[in-house]
């Protein structure tokens, strides 16, 4: 007999994560014999006890303020990234002249190592707006070299048809170059965002401010409580994944109808 | 060169078709007269390429517009009443709400017609506006277009679609050239 397709949806949807769940469990269990029940939560915790300690955690105000603070200034640094990548885009495709000048730092900051832009931006701006300000010039590049990369590859007899057709400049923007830069949006801002969480939260991390899902990553290490850690990063992955989600949904809406 | 020493003189109405073996510069000629080219020497008079209107040899539909969209793209907003009449004019109305995607070939290049037919133009220029739509519709639009209010330069291989022009010209080329 076959299953009904929303119960077939659900088990493939549950079978990859539940295998990782099986091979945690086994993993720490051999990590468990191994030290014979000495510490093994130090080094890697059951998937209960993570589960137990971010139960633990979600009871406190603390838990979410982090949550929102993070979240917030993660999105902040998104917007602010995306929106300069997709100003220099435009600039360095429009204009020879921004081209040379502004490629070369923009592949600098692409190449550079984040923490050397932690620590500069740290004496720079003050603690609070680090992990926005890294946030946004870990996605700038990524937005710019994909979208550049989407205003090149615009049909060029699409744009003659907007020359030929008299179409103003914001016609020619909003029907022929935004609906051709949808894939390189797509892949410009999911990339962005998994790369703005990972540098967000590391920039928190070092620069502690409050409250923030980094401090508590950092607090955990400090003071070597890992099935806190691992909840937190649990919480991290979970967030960058919703967004990510969230982000394909309104690319997938924008799309809808077109037909093709 | 693709053309040289070439002169022609459209009247004020009506509908000119030109007739010439591929390759021989009748899509430059269009594209010419459209502004969309720069010939090396020689003009346009009494008429600016602004006031063309071309409708190119593949369809160039926006795939994210529907049809009634593809036609208020290029009207004035004043002149958006106008779609059912165009639509009529070239056999798509009940199709307003369809995408590109969703048009048979015929459909498509009759949709790019009537886009071209939207703008307002003292010349319009239709590189072969029938391909891969059936005979007798094609026909039909062309008898409608036989009473529109400016002159029309077209572009067909088609005997039956010529012969509703009200003059022929037979060119050969390059350089492109009149014979008769």
């Amino acid at each position: 007999m076959e299953w009904a397709n929303p119960l077939k949806n659900l088990v493939q949807k549950l079978l990859a994560p539940a295998f990782w769940l099986g091979v945690w469990q086994f993993c720490a269990f051999l990590v468990d014999r191994s030290v014979q029940g000495k510490g093994n939560e130090l080094l890697l915790p059951y998937p209960a006890t993570v589960w137990s300690a971010l139960l633990e955690q979600a009871e406190q105000a603390l838990f979410w303020q982090s949550i929102l603070a993070t979240l917030l200034r993660v999105v902040l640094g998104l917007v602010l990234g995306a929106a300069l990548g997709a100003i220099l885009s435009a600039l360095t495709c429009l204009s020879s002249w921004c081209d040379r000048l502004l490629s070369p730092a923009i592949r600098v900051i692409r190449a550079a190592p984040v923490a050397s832009f932690i620590l500069l931006v740290i004496l720079w701006t003050g603690r609070s707006n680090v992990p926005t300000v890294i946030a946004a010039m870990m996605v700038l590049p990524v937005v710019w070299d994909n979208l550049s990369q989407g205003i090149r590859a615009t049909d060029p007899k699409l744009l003659e048809l907007g020359r030929a057709y008299r179409f103003s400049r914001k016609k020619i923007l909003t029907l022929i170059y935004l609906p051709s830069l949808r894939p390189y949006i797509l892949s410009a801002l999911t990339t962005g965002a998994g790369l703005a969480w990972k540098s967000g939260v590391a920039a928190e991390v070092l620069c502690l401010p409050r409250p923030a899902l980094g401090t508590q990553i950092y607090n955990t290490k400090y003071l070597l409580e890992i099935p806190e850690l691992f909840a937190w990063t649990a919480v991290t992955v979970a967030l960058s994944l919703v967004l990510e989600a969230l982000l394909r949904r309104a690319m997938a809406r924008w799309r809808k109808g077109w037909g093709t | 060169m693709v053309l040289e020493d070439f002169s022609l003189t459209i009247p004020d109405h009506g509908i000119i078709a030109l007739q010439g073996p591929s390759g021989c510069g009748k899509t430059t000629l269009m594209r010419l007269l459209s502004g969309l080219e720069h010939p090396q020497a020689g003009t346009l008079t009494d008429i600016t390429s602004r006031q063309t209107a071309l409708l190119f040899q593949d369809n160039r539909l926006l795939p994210w517009r529907t049809v009634s969209q593809q036609l208020t793209d290029v009207l004035p907003r004043s002149r958006w009443g106008e779609v059912p009449k165009l639509l009529e004019l070239v056999e798509l109305s009940g199709e307003e709400h369809a995408y590109p995607a969703h048009l048979s070939g015929g459909m498509r290049r009759r949709l790019a017609l009537g886009r071209c037919l939207a703008l307002e133009a003292k010349l319009y220029l239709l590189d072969e506006p029938f391909a891969g739509v059936d005979l007798p519709r094609a026909l039909r639009v062309m008898e409608r277009l036989r009473t529109w209010g400016a002159p029309i330069l077209l572009v067909s291989h088609e005997p039956e679609i010529l012969a509703k022009a009200d003059v022929v010209l037979q060119l050969d080329g390059p350089p492109l050239h009149i014979i008769s």
